[in-house]
């Protein structure tokens, strides 16, 4: 979503405002986001011993000249972990070869800016932190080059910062930063921070290449998976495997016989096995006899699921957007077009599975984990261990993947609830069945899209209404828009772009019994799929060409019209496509991006969809790293092409049908395809990039299979059973 | 005790004949550059080199693998050829979150070391058992061409180097 429909909602409401920070602390004082920045916590500034200049939260300057990034931000893939420290080293004017990162500790108040809650999701990284990252690197310069002026006894005006010095060019004498480390502690913070205007940029805008690079080739990257303590244990679970059960009655006698095995724990709703290693562990989980508690939901299944679905569509919701009188126009024209949809559940599958170690000792507790959230984390685990927050450290780690699944704490409970009962610390590694099946997924929606046309075809009045589980309202309730509208669910329809005189855009919210979460993309990855099929399909019935009618109604949009004539343009569009294979655009404005795409897709007769090329344009504003830029583009591309071709979590039971990666499969190489990448060059405020190309490329395979087969899909993923059900619009 | 050779060295394991090469790298030689990620031979994110074929070590039982010669991750850079394929990792930026680069890396040696110029079909045949969900997968294919436009025409006379 636009970044303001998440900052706004945060000021209006009063509980919900940004903590006031404790400590010292100045304003930014560039136009924009008015977002304050604080010292480093006091806990990290009494760790460091050595000399040190601390100008606030995100740098530290060493006597040794050793310069170390702190940052706000988690590393999951995205590339944040090189874009920070651009922004920062911009202004700080220091080689970013030599900076050391470190993850942030867990401190909402002062690294969760501006929400006051410390999270890295819905593609807000650079849209919230592109001036309060500079800020931080060029006040901590001004401060540096005040030093030396005095030092030098000149003004400060007649020196500069460059590459880790401060110099004064006119008697030619240079002092490094660690050299004046001691007088710039002395000296205040700068009230007025300017920046450097975008024609002076030396880093951002270029492409530099990752800085957590080197150790994901040679295996020393550390991800929480990775955690290795003396006297650990390692722990294996297995989870009621019906939604909202629970632990019975367990048998471990067989478990407790096997080699290795030294533990058997219970909790609530799971069984943990502690063995001397996983293997072990998870011998001792297979020899295991729980009885479970099902509870209510033993009987309930995907069908269930699409029937409250689509019968919440009949309730009245929360309307998002409402142009004109949309309901009122389609009541009176008689011959509206309405067609319905559902999108299905899905799961994460990152990577790296979920894991967690922790450690419970004399009343504190020590936690190893990759969390987008580590300062929920850390208060969850407290509550669970029933602990001051301040008695839980969180060690960060890079992270095998997020795509939101990490926005969670189920499993940072989990291991605690275990841990707990434990004595030295445990790791808690869950299979990749755990993984797949305790996901907390996308949840599943229903859609009806109503319209009525003009007499050349373009849509008069449209309505979307659309009904599944809200995130927002259960993660972060003080987001909600007003108090009642989750912008997130709604993200894709009500800013549609269309210039539709009368439009609707509705939500119901409809929970059902199955938790669900934040998934790369979350709101456009349904709703821009809908409307984009939906609209395609309006330009089929008036025998218009897809990007022609398209652009249309997008006179007032010229960034949304240049990504689609573009993305047009690159692909060929107009050309003729051989026979089984068909060519399909669709474009994404959210997360203040817009995203156009053209695929090029072959079916066989059996119904088998093989995507051969993609062609992708992006325009986020302006652009920090023009190839993290291109690899989330990529990444998003493959993310959402598996969701796309095989992406479906099914309930029979109460239970996932799904488990591993032969019944949940992933897109691989020889599926991937040929992806081209241009990115717009642009002076506009930066988007979100991790997303949106997750979100386009629905609606664009959606398109490209109408074009090659004649047949219009309603629902996903595109298997060969439903291509042989759809009919030929 | 089970006697190993990893990465050159013998090491010694007092663990059931059955725990999977994965588990014994990981949790008792502490060498977590060897990822686990499905625990069934599906991703791929555990590969190594057993005589220099890539192997899934996740299903692979110790007892299985004494008297060879295993290469991970931590010990594929000693050889030019692994050298040259994380190099060309790092040129062609293919690495995201990078929890699945150990096991494509240590699967694209293995390729490159018995295929010096493989075809695209070539390539998608040794790496598809390899999944990665940041969808590195178009900059691994730049990556392999890149390594084996260095290499020579012909394949190398001893095999599994």
């Amino acid at each position: 979503m636009a970044i303001r429909h998440f900052i706004a909602p945060f000021q209006a409401s009063g509980d919900a405002a940004p903590a006031s920070p404790s400590r010292r602390q100045f304003m930014g004082a560039s136009a924009g986001l008015m977002v304050g920045f604080w010292l480093l916590p006091e806990d990290l500034l009494a760790a460091d011993a050595s000399p040190a200049y601390h100008p606030n939260a995100f740098v530290v300057i060493g006597a040794d000249n050793r310069i170390t990034l702190i940052i706000p931000k988690v590393e999951m893939g995205q590339g944040i972990y090189t874009a920070i420290p651009m922004l920062i080293a911009e202004e700080l004017e220091v080689d970013l070869a030599k900076v050391v990162l470190e993850h942030a500790p867990p401190d909402a108040k002062v690294y969760g800016i501006p929400f006051g809650d410390q999270f890295t999701g819905g593609s807000t990284s650079i849209r919230t932190l592109w001036e309060p990252m500079r800020q931080s690197g060029a006040a901590a310069r001004m401060v540096l080059v005040q030093a030396a002026a005095q030092r030098w006894g000149v003004p400060a005006e007649s020196c500069h910062a460059e590459q880790g010095t401060v110099v004064h060019a006119a008697s030619g004498r240079k002092l490094s930063y660690g050299e004046l480390v001691e007088d710039a502690a002395k000296l205040p913070l700068p009230t007025k921070i300017p920046l450097k205007p975008a024609s002076e940029f030396k880093l951002i805008g270029k492409p530099v290449k990752r800085l957590d690079a080197k150790g994901k080739v040679d295996g020393t990257a550390r991800y929480g998976m990775d955690t290795i303590l003396p006297g650990m244990l390692y722990a294996s679970v297995v989870s009621c495997p019906v939604f909202g059960g629970k632990v019975k009655s367990v048998d471990d006698s067989k478990a407790r016989a096997l080699r290795g095995v030294k533990q058997v724990v219970k909790i609530d709703n799971a069984v943990a096995v502690l063995a001397e290693n996983t293997w072990y562990a998870r011998q001792g989980v297979a020899a295991l006899e729980i009885a479970w508690d099902e509870g209510p939901n033993a009987h309930f299944s995907t069908a269930d699921m699409r029937k409250l679905m689509v019968a919440a569509l009949d309730k009245p919701g929360v309307v998002a957007r409402n142009d004109g009188d949309a309901l009122g126009q389609i009541a009176k024209d008689g011959k509206a077009v309405q067609r319905h949809y559902v999108n299905p559940m899905l799961a994460h599958a990152t990577m790296e599975g979920m894991n967690c170690t922790v450690h419970v000792k004399d009343g504190t507790a020590e936690i190893w984990t990759g969390t987008q959230v580590p300062a929920r984390a850390q208060a969850a685990a407290a509550k669970v261990l029933g602990l001051p927050q301040d008695k839980v450290t969180i060690h960060g780690h890079l992270l095998g993947g997020g795509f939101g699944r990490r926005l969670e704490v189920d499993y940072v409970e989990q291991a605690a609830a275990i841990a707990k009962q434990v004595q030295g610390p445990v790791k808690v590694v869950w299979t990749r069945e755990e993984d797949i099946r305790h996901d907390i997924f996308r949840g599943y929606y229903a859609h009806t899209v109503t319209a009525t046309v003009d007499d050349k075809g373009y849509p008069v009045a449209l309505s979307h209404k659309y009904s599944g589980p809200s995130i927002i309202a259960r993660w972060a309730p003080g987001f909600l828009k007003d108090g009642v509208l989750d912008t997130d669910a709604a993200d894709g329809s009500m800013n549609c772009l269309y210039g539709i005189p009368h439009f609707r855009s509705e939500y119901v919210r409809e929970e059902g019994p199955v938790m669900t979460g934040f998934w790369r993309g979350v709101g456009p990855t349904r709703n821009v799929l809908v409307l984009e099929t939906f609209i395609d399909e309006l330009a089929a019935r008036a025998h218009k060409d897809p990007l022609e009618y398209r652009l249309a109604m997008l006179d007032k949009q010229p960034r949304a019209q240049h990504v689609l004539r573009r993305a047009a343009q690159l692909a060929g569009w107009g050309a003729a496509m051989p026979a089984g294979t068909g060519r399909g655009i669709a474009l994404m404005p959210a997360w203040d991006t817009f995203v156009a795409q053209v695929v090029d897709l072959k079916v066989s007769a059996e119904g088998e969809v093989t995507v051969q090329r993609v062609v992708c344009v992006v325009d986020c504003g302006m652009v920090v790293n023009p190839n993290t830029v291109a690899a989330q583009m990529e990444s998003g591309i493959i993310y959402g092409l598996t969701a796309v071709r095989y992406g479906n979590i099914t309930l029979k039971d109460g239970r996932v049908e799904q488990s591993n990666f032969h019944d949940y499969p992933m897109l691989r190489m020889n599926e991937s395809p040929k992806i081209e990448v241009e990115i717009v060059k642009s002076s506009e405020y930066p988007g979100g990039i991790g997303e949106p190309a997750t979100a386009a490329i629905g609606p664009a395979v959606v398109n490209a299979i109408y074009a090659a087969t004649g047949k219009r899909l309603y629902e996903l993923p595109a298997t060969p059973e439903l291509l042989k059900e759809a009919k030929v619009a | 005790m089970i006697k190993l050779n990893i990465n050159g060295k013998v090491m010694q394991f007092d663990l059931a004949p059955d725990v999977p090469l994965l588990w014994a790298l990981r949790d008792v030689a502490h060498m977590t550059g060897t990822k686990f990620g499905c625990g069934m031979a599906l991703c791929g994110a555990c590969t190594v080199h057993v005589n220099g074929e890539a192997t899934r070590s996740c299903v692979l039982p110790i007892s299985a693998v004494v008297g060879k010669k295993i290469t991970t991750i931590e010990g594929v850079g000693a050889t030019p050829l692994g050298r040259a394929t994380q190099q060309a990792w790092l040129d062609a930026e293919v690495a995201q979150c990078g929890y699945c680069q150990s096991g494509q890396i240590m699967s694209a040696v293995s390729l490159l070391s018995k295929n010096h110029h493989p075809s695209d079909a070539d390539i998608d045949n040794a790496m598809s058992g390899n999944v990665c969900r940041c969808g590195s997968y178009p900059r691994i294919r730049v990556a392999i061409k890149q390594v084996a436009m260095t290499l020579p025409a012909k394949k190398p006379a001893r095999k599994g180097a």
